[in-house]
């Protein structure tokens, strides 16, 4: 048994122990200190992450490959971005503000191990340790009603999503007798060959599954909740949420469909295409409506997800690795816009985006870089959501998903509108008074390595593509 | 020669953005001369560009290749031949005389000069670039910058001309993408090299050609602008500020049909015939339909900006016949249009900066009181509406001689247009300059050295290809003749 290579999730689980612990005897001034202690413990286990291997552990039930390799690196990166921008926004909290950088790591571990899942019912567990923490975190503002809200809300429709997607894997082991991965594969293959056309029982997992994994990944029709909780959690919970936990559904998506389902793969294809077009559709509609900078982002996620579809639906290896890509460029270009919305609200209170106005004088760099993230997201050359999107939609027409692609282009025209709106607003406005936005150390941070990244990646994706080729090389299409 | 010349055309106005943003505000003249200086390096390299081409071969000249992104099929590839080197020289010159004429702009003067620089970095890319994902990226380039230029500093519709105008481009220039998608994956092996793609031409049959090419279509016509899709242009123009109009109208517009020519016909030549009476009759449509709409203008610079749909037509008219004549008439009248009609705009500013109206009616018998200024802009009109002797006459003249065996009810009508434009501008003249002076403008001051300056190399240049055109004949021929070879040979 290997266990190194379970070793960055052993570490960080233990460092979260620690930030427990330390918290008990802290005064309460010193408490943020404990983001900075995070944030070490995250370098290290990103360390530990390139030292360590590939392999299987527990017969099978956990695997440590290149595709797990890139998205344990995209969670560690998502919660170490979380958690700079979280230190000085420990302040608002009255209490407990030491578990919060604890939790965020707890979940952070639960979205690695979900990454090697290959078995489902560690899947399932695994996916509940994401997310339990993070009904806690999004109820965490407790003096904000719209806080509750959020985390009730989340709780209550993940709950019933998560007894879906139960329900389907039960339904699997009923079809095939097993939960391991390989094995359904292996079943569900002789199934084909023998009897032919999908079952009716096969069928119904298929779409328990799109359902419980469409509801982490906020896709048409399981997204009711996230433009509430977006709006209501804390904005480095909804930062967090919009790229930690999409990326966690995308991998167990990822996992469970290209390699078990595969076999059956024109049978679901046609249903996450849609999904796919009617989430790019939605999102981009709705997200014109928006008047709160948090909502547009959560309804830009949305479409955003349905982007990533378009380029999992061609069933292929670019298919896959314009995946992993875009889910590297949309999390530097999402979570930067959310540090610039995070910065904002800390000096002024407000997410609202009218309050933005005449940010350009006031702030001349912070509003470059979010014009920067928001074209990113649009996807205008040269920056990293360009590369990524082309990407995806050239895996879709290889595949002739012509339609498909025609959708993404003409949504994203629309999505143009409402990120502009908010560069209309910074730049386009003059303000008398002039409001000064103060950067804390952990917010400057945050900033730099996301410019650099969106820029990094655009202009020189290669090492970034090739890394995700790896990633996707894991699957046999 | 082996010095990257496109390269530093197209980058040092970068460099010079980059230069711009390092000094403060405050610092105005400093900000002012050194644009000025970061665009007059690319005119200069723009006149070696023109030194050294070799007119008597078709081939792509001042080539660099470098590997970019292998693994989409991406590379960095710059070429220039006798259809992209006019426009090279045209993009340069306009910026420079335009930052020149931009320094009368007071307010946000950092930010304007450095978006400035980013538009000259794109406009100059789309000419150069003979890789599809590195010519997307300029041709994309070019719309963020012109989105803050129009939305910032323009008038009095300013926002809804900015967003307008980039949703409206962006739209056209989303579905270029699907085409350069297929086109990628219709060639085997893969390749995104334009050169490549042409030799290649016609990939797969008839029916796909067809699609492709409207993809493409799409995003060209928007930018020339072709009708119906010309909506955008008068809101874009007549809210932008001055200097801003000249390199939309006289670059911009051009980029359109320079895809024409360098992609949808070489690339899709049986589609290209297959569209060729359509395509006669939107250019008509653009000529007399344009013309007619500025006849019922008030505003000057709506005039003007119609007056650029109804040229832009004869490029049109040119492309579709399909004759080394007619489509040297529409290069000819691609660099001609761009020299009078960034002349036009740069005039229609120095009256506003002094008048604060455009109405053509509020003036009269400017002559009296502004002799230079209203000697230069008839000049200019006169040019426009293709008086002999200057530029505008040469290429008009070639796309009717030379589109008429092809269409000839189509062109006899479009002569129409010519009677037309010499209505609206001699009119406009009449009101403006001639008759009784309109005692109101008593305080009006004579056009300036500065603004002077921006206008005479282009008066030098519409004289000097109207009395003799040669020199630019030579240049393109060969180029050209490749073209028509590649569609119907």
């Amino acid at each position: 048994m290997n266990f190194s290579l379970i070793l960055p999730e052993i570490f960080l689980f233990l460092w979260a122990i620690l930030i427990f612990v330390i918290d008990f005897f802290l005064k309460e001034e010193k408490k943020k200190n404990l983001g900075y202690l995070s944030l070490l413990g995250i370098l290290i286990c990103i360390f530990i992450l390139f030292l360590s291997g590939q392999g299987e552990l527990f017969g099978k039930v956990y695997s440590s490959d290149s595709l797990s390799h890139f998205f344990k690196l995209i969670f560690l990166l998502s919660s170490f971005l979380t958690i700079s921008v979280s230190i000085d926004f420990v302040a608002k909290f009255r209490a407990h503000k030491g578990e919060f950088f604890a939790l965020i790591l707890i979940s952070t571990v639960g979205m690695m191990l979900l990454s090697s899942a290959r078995e489902l019912i560690f899947l399932y567990v695994s996916l509940e340790l994401v997310t339990i923490p993070l009904y806690i975190l999004a109820a965490y503002l407790k003096p904000d009603p719209k806080s509750s809200e959020a985390g009730l809300k989340y709780m209550l429709l993940g709950a019933i999503s998560s007894a879906i997607l139960l329900y389907g894997i039960s339904l699997i082991y009923g079809i095939t007798g097993t939960t391991f991965l390989q094995e359904i594969k292996t079943r569900l293959m002789v199934d084909y060959l023998e009897i032919g056309p999908i079952g009716p029982g096969l069928l119904l997992s298929f779409i328990f599954f799109i359902a419980g994994f469409g509801f982490k990944l906020a896709l048409v029709p399981f997204h009711m909740w996230a433009p509430d909780v977006y709006e209501g959690a804390p904005t480095p919970i909804t930062a967090f949420l919009s790229v930690g936990s999409k990326a966690a559904g995308l991998v167990a998506f990822l996992r469970v469909f290209f390699e078990s389902f595969l076999i059956y793969n024109l049978d679901w294809v046609t249903i996450v295409a849609t999904l796919a077009a009617l989430s790019m559709i939605m999102g981009n509609i709705i997200a014109l409506l928006q008047t709160n900078i948090k909502r547009m982002l959560a309804y830009s996620s949305i479409a955003q997800v349905g982007y990533i579809l378009v380029g999992l639906v061609a069933i292929s290896e670019r298919g896959v690795s314009s995946v992993a890509f875009y889910t590297l460029v949309y999390l530097f270009a999402n979570l930067g816009a959310f540090v610039v919305a995070i910065a904002f609200e800390l000096s002024t209170g407000s997410s609202e985006i009218k309050d933005y106005a005449g940010l350009s004088r006031s702030s001349p760099v912070l509003s470059f870089l979010m014009m920067i993230f928001l074209l990113s997201l649009v996807g205008i050359p040269p920056l990293a959501g360009f590369v990524g999107k082309y990407f995806l939609f050239a895996a879709a027409i290889e595949k002739n998903l012509v339609w498909l692609v025609v959708i993404a282009v003409l949504t994203s025209v629309i999505s143009l509108y409402y990120y502009m709106g908010v560069v209309r607003e910074i730049y386009f406005r003059k303000k008398e008074e002039k409001v000064g936005i103060s950067l804390p150390p952990g917010i400057k941070l945050a900033l730099l390595i996301c410019i650099i990244g969106v820029l990094l990646v655009g202009l020189y994706p290669n090492p970034f593509l090739d890394f995700a080729s790896q990633a996707a090389l894991v699957f046999k299409y | 020669m082996n010095f990257p010349i496109l390269t530093y055309m197209i980058f040092i106005p970068f460099l010079g953005m980059v230069v711009v943003l390092l000094l403060r505000k405050e610092q105005v003249q400093a900000i002012r001369w050194a644009s000025a200086l970061f665009s007059f390096i690319p005119l200069v390299l723009s006149f070696f560009l023109v030194a050294n081409y070799d007119s008597s071969t078709s081939v792509m000249q001042f080539v660099e290749k470098h590997e970019w992104i292998p693994s989409l099929g991406v590379s960095y590839y710059l070429g220039a031949d006798g259809l992209s080197v006019p426009m090279l020289f045209l993009t340069a010159l306009l910026s420079f005389l335009s930052i020149i004429a931009s320094f009368n702009i007071n307010y946000r003067v950092k930010e304007y000069f450095a978006f400035f620089l980013l538009l000259e970095v794109g406009m100059m890319g789309v000419f150069a670039a003979l890789d599809f994902f590195l010519f997307y990226i300029f041709w994309e380039i070019v719309l963020v910058p012109m989105y803050f230029l129009i939305g910032i500093w323009g008038g009095p519709r300013k926002e809804y001309a900015a967003i307008k105008f980039f949703l409206y481009t962006l739209f056209g220039s989303v579905f270029m993408l699907v085409g350069i998608l297929a086109l990628y994956f219709a060639s085997q092996p893969h390749t995104l090299n334009m050169m490549e793609l042409i030799s290649r031409a016609p990939l797969l049959g008839k029916g796909f050609q067809l699609l492709v090419f409207v993809a493409f279509y799409l995003a060209f016509a928007i930018k020339v602008p072709i009708f119906p899709f010309h909506t955008w242009l008068p809101d874009a123009h007549v809210e932008a500020p001055t200097a801003v109009s000249v390199v939309l109208a006289g670059i911009l517009l051009k980029m359109g049909i320079y895809g024409l020519l360098r992609i949808s016909y070489p690339m899709f030549p049986q589609a290209a015939i297959y569209y060729a009476l359509p395509l006669a009759l939107l250019a008509l449509i653009n000529i007399v339909y344009g013309a007619l709409v500025c006849m019922a203008q008030k505003d000057l610079k709506k005039m003007v900006a119609y007056s650029s749909v109804s040229h832009m037509g004869f490029c049109l008219l040119g492309i579709s016949a399909l004759t080394l004549t007619s489509i040297s008439g529409c290069v000819f009248q691609m660099f001609s249009h761009g020299l009078i009609t960034g002349a036009l705009f740069l005039l229609v500013g120095v009256l506003y900066d002094r008048a604060h109206t455009r109405d053509i009616d509020a003036f009269g018998g400017l002559w009296i009181k502004l002799p230079v200024y209203s000697g230069v802009m008839i000049l200019f009109c006169l040019g426009s509406l293709g008086l002999p002797g200057l530029s505008g006459f040469i290429s008009e003249f070639m796309v009717f001689i030379g589109s008429f065996p092809v269409f000839k009810l189509i062109v006899a009508l479009a002569v129409l247009g010519v009677v037309l434009t010499a209505a609206y501008f001699l009119r406009m003249i009449q009101r403006m300059f001639l008759g009784t002076f309109n005692t109101k403008w008593e305080k009006l001051t004579e056009i300036d050295g500065r603004e002077l300056f921006t206008v005479i190399p282009l008066a030098i240049l519409m004289i000097g290809i109207g009395v003799y055109p040669s020199p630019l004949a030579g240049m393109i021929r060969a180029t050209l003749e490749n073209i028509i070879h590649l569609v119907s040979g």
